[in-house]
């Protein structure tokens, strides 16, 4: 059986048998993930097919941040190590119910706190491009998983760039719906205001079918909206021609290989026949600030129930990273401080969404690099301070002002490692964002088959 | 030296009212917890259990309204809650959900005629806030056990101004705001079974001090109204012992022991807790539409006090219209009677300006029994004020004859033995064949033998 690199959509139309599809991968699994510490938990032996909904059977890949009743969920954190929910995410449902087979849970960094994976309290997972590099955070584990073809397709969690980032380092699609699109309901919560659970996939298409599944209202989450799902797959066939807005601000300390990559993009879109229109955007820079301010407050209020009185380990268990957070979110809050820090940066995040709003009366979606550089040496982390802020500086903004963004897959960097570019759109527009990246995807022909075949 | 007499007390109080809807405030998982086998009235969302997200509770957002508007209070029409962060164990999420700086309801008043002065008592409210109730710690032997049935129960807290300067009054503001909790309908407000808690704040002037004194100390553990007028009482006497010594009364939070009628210090506060108060970000803030508060309007029952003016404008007496007032059960029984004897009556004999005044007087002095249907009450009570219809002349003949016939009798009572009339009215009434009225019978027996 041969469908490595067949997406998830084609195994679809092709009538692939479930089982065997999922043996292919639960195969796949077996042979390479301790090379790769992808999955944290998989089943023993191969799942066989619960029931047959819009998704066959076929098995998707999850974040150990969503909740599972099946497999243990332990935010990659030793806190929660076996910990297993009493009850599964309404996504987690939502793909059951769509026939969905969960294959197993994948690694992140500890509560989703970085962009390498690295602060995993179970190992980093490798870049399967080159495994001395990470892949990206902290949805590294799905987003290695598609890329490896150790899973057709599967979920992330985005903050602040945790999907569009291991997306674009480990060359696979991976979208970040609009806040509230989505619900959270059973999610680990991280930064409560900006945590979207999105599709990471092999292509567009994909991310659409996906995203057409998990997406609605839940009365268990109040942040989610009560608005139609729109068909996605529909909407990013549709033949549109659209204003395309590109900002400078999103291409300073670029790397240089990155910045032609983006160019190379540009022509092709307007070959396509889209207009590129410059547009001013608030200088990324600011999204940091807000996010590092207002996501660590957050933080340090939902990480404060693991006392070591419920869930077994006491706080001493709590990473370096996390208890940073912790301790930053807990003097941003504190009285004297709050007004000028917390308050503050809600003003400056309020701000930054105005200015996407406005710049969304002249333009359908924005595009720019996903990242500056591509992806880091383990290890690298450690040599920059605010490591997570600066790989994600170009994603911040989109997660402060909580649009919907998608990165792709652009080509490979001379060094080896993938390039991703993306689309920022307008509130619930997610179907215009996978028009369009739809569009650019059918004309790069990015060749994701190559990798999946070094591990065979 | 100065007398007590010459000191001011100031006293605000904070009332927690647990509302007693079908759910949890922010949870499907069942609101009714009291006397149940620990952690069994729990669901993920009471445990904070990871990946939970609160959704709240509508009708309890409506009582909060309700009472905040039975209170006089101005409503915010956009609200908010706010994660108010402290570590107990039983607080399971490490915050408790409340609401900061745009409570649902503030500003308000009530007016209440001090039992004390006679006169009205203006007592302002300051806010009136929904939150969540915390778990209860138990403590055994040497463990202490948390129990979290009654973590994430819809509580609503009430602040009042520092307007007090007696216990009277305070005891009289928590009985009729219990009253008025129990008219709306959203709680049993049950001081016992801590349905409604009292956390008082006191603290003394000295004779002649204008400003607010530089501290106060707040009460915790009162479970009925009698306590909390001990524990006010006691407070104030230790205050004013403390402050005659020149001494200054540590800030802190003490707790009311009701077996010694003392209070204890629990937790000294040098300064304000640090509670990093945040908005909720799982909930967005609420813009209450129009339709929303006024809905919140209809379900405005009468409160007590317009019940009295309406019942002293039928002429009953004012003390008599709170009694009645004091449950609305009662207040309901009474009107319900009233209808029932004005429109089965023909002409009653009472000394009461009014009719209505006369059952009201009946129902408070328990003349006659309320635990009877309406229909029951109002035969007993006409039978009783049917106007007298005995034959004069024939319970003269009938008298004297059951006198002469029983000179044995007659001659006990008037030796003294007062209780012998009885048998003599039995005679009387039976050889009237029942058609004597039993007052008048005495009446007539009493006038013939004192002859």
């Amino acid at each position: 059986m041969d469908i490595l690199g067949v997406s998830l959509t084609d195994l679809l139309s092709r009538k692939e048998k479930s089982q065997a599809v999922i043996d292919f991968f639960f195969d796949r699994i077996q042979k390479h993930n301790e090379h790769l510490n992808i999955f944290i938990d998989h089943s023993d032996s191969a799942p066989s097919v619960k029931n047959d909904g819009v998704l066959q059977g076929l098995p998707i890949a999850l974040k150990d941040n969503i909740l599972t009743k099946y497999y243990p969920t332990t935010a990659s954190s030793d806190v929660l190590k076996g910990y297993m929910p009493p009850y599964a995410a309404t996504i987690t449902h939502t793909l059951a119910h769509s026939g969905a087979t969960i294959l197993g849970k994948t690694n992140l960094d500890a509560w989703a706190h970085g962009s390498s994976t690295e602060t995993s309290d179970f190992g980093t997972t490798r870049n399967p491009y080159d495994i001395d590099y990470v892949p990206g955070g902290s949805s590294g584990g799905s987003a290695a998983a598609v890329s490896a073809g150790l899973a057709p397709a599967a979920l992330g969690t985005e903050t602040a760039g945790s999907i569009r980032l291991p997306a674009a380092w480990s060359g696979v699609v991976g979208l970040k719906p609009t806040y509230g699109r989505v619900s959270r309901f059973g999610i680990i919560a991280m930064g409560s205001s900006w945590d979207c659970p999105g599709p990471i996939t092999q292509t567009v298409e994909d991310a659409a079918l996906m995203l057409g599944i998990i997406a609605g209202h839940d009365a268990r989450d109040a942040t989610t909206q009560d608005i139609p799902v729109d068909d996605y797959q529909q909407q990013m066939r549709a033949n549109r021609t659209l204003t395309i807005g590109f900002s400078d601000e999103y291409m300073e300390n670029i790397d240089t290989e990155i910045a032609k990559e983006v160019e190379k993009c540009l022509d092709v879109l307007r070959k396509q026949g889209h207009t590129i229109k410059p547009v001013s955007l608030i200088h990324p820079k600011y999204a940091i600030s807000v996010y590092m301010l207002l996501q660590r407050s957050e933080v340090s209020s939902n990480l404060g129930r693991y006392d070591g009185i419920r869930y077994g380990k006491n706080r001493s268990h709590f990473g370096q990273e996390a208890e940073r957070r912790i301790m930053l979110g807990t003097y941003a809050l504190s009285t004297g401080y709050a007004d000028q820090y917390y308050k503050k940066a809600q003003k400056v995040r309020y701000v930054i969404r105005q200015n996407f709003e406005e710049v969304f009366k002249d333009v359908d979606v924005i595009f720019a690099p996903t990242t500056p550089i591509t992806a880091t040496k383990i290890g690298d982390n450690e040599k920059f301070a605010f490591y997570g802020e600066i790989m994600d500086i170009l994603t911040e903004p989109a997660s402060a002002a909580g649009i919907p963004a998608i990165s792709i897959p652009s080509g490979l960097h001379s060094n080896g490692l993938p390039i991703g570019v993306q689309f920022m759109g307008r509130h619930f527009e997610e179907g215009t964002v996978l028009n369009i990246a739809h569009q650019l995807e059918s004309e790069l022909n990015f060749d994701r088959l190559s990798v999946m075949k070094k591990y065979e | 030296m100065s007398k007590f007499e010459d000191y001011t007390p100031v006293i605000g109080l904070e009332i927690h009212v647990q509302l007693a809807t079908q759910s949890k405030m922010f949870d499907r998982c069942s609101a009714d917890w009291f006397g149940k086998e620990p952690n069994t009235v729990v669901g993920p969302l009471t445990l904070g259990l990871p990946g939970t997200l609160p959704v709240p509770n509508k009708k309890a957002i409506q009582w909060a309204i309700l009472v905040g508007k039975a209170l006089n209070c101005k409503t915010n029409k956009v609200s908010k809650f706010d994660r108010k962060h402290y570590f107990y164990p039983d607080l399971p999420k490490a915050f408790q959900l409340s609401q900061y700086d745009q409570p649902f309801s503030y500003d308000g008043y009530y007016e209440m005629t001090s039992r004390r002065t006679g006169k009205i008592k203006k007592v302002g409210i300051t806010r009136a806030h929904l939150e969540e109730d915390t778990g209860k710690l138990i403590h055994k032997d040497d463990e202490t056990l948390v129990d979290f049935n009654r973590a994430g129960v819809p509580l609503l807290e009430i602040v009042t101004e520092p307007d007090f300067d007696n216990s009277e009054d305070v005891k009289q503001f928590l009985e009729e705001l219990q009253v008025i909790v129990r008219y709306l309908g959203v709680s049993e407000a049950n001081m016992e079974r801590g349905s409604m808690r009292l956390e008082p704040n006191i603290s003394l002037k000295k004779p002649g001090q204008t400003d607010l004194p530089n501290y106060k100390v707040e009460v915790k553990n009162i479970n009925s109204f009698n306590f909390a007028k001990r524990a006010v009482d006691f407070e104030l006497k230790r205050h004013f012992d403390l402050l005659e010594k020149g001494e200054t009364p540590v800030q802190e939070t003490r707790g009311y022991n009701e077996n010694k009628g003392i209070t204890v210090s629990q937790r000294v506060k040098e300064e304000a807790d640090d509670y990093r108060y945040m908005p909720e970000p799982d909930i967005p803030p609420f813009e209450l539409s129009e339709e929303f508060l006024l809905d919140i309007e209809e379900m405005l029952p009468e409160l007590p006090h317009q019940r009295i003016a309406r019942y002293t404008d039928m002429q009953v007496s004012l003390e008599n219209a709170y009694v009645i007032t004091r449950s609305k059960n009662t207040a309901d029984y009474f009107e319900g009677v009233t209808k029932v004897i004005e429109k089965k009556s023909g002409e009653l004999v009472y000394k009461s300006p009014s009719l209505a005044a006369e059952i009201a007087k009946v129902i408070v002095n328990k003349k006659i029994k309320t635990d009877m249907p309406e229909e029951k009450f109002a035969q007993v009570f006409i039978s009783m004020y049917q106007p007298d219809d005995t034959d004069m002349d024939a319970l003269a003949t009938v008298i004297d004859d059951v006198l002469a016939a029983h000179q044995a009798i007659v001659d006990q009572y008037k030796s003294g033995k007062e209780n012998a009339i009885n048998a003599l009215v039995g005679q009387v009434i039976g050889r009237m064949q029942d058609q004597a009225d039993a007052r008048t019978v005495i009446e007539e027996l009493k006038k013939k033998l004192s002859e």
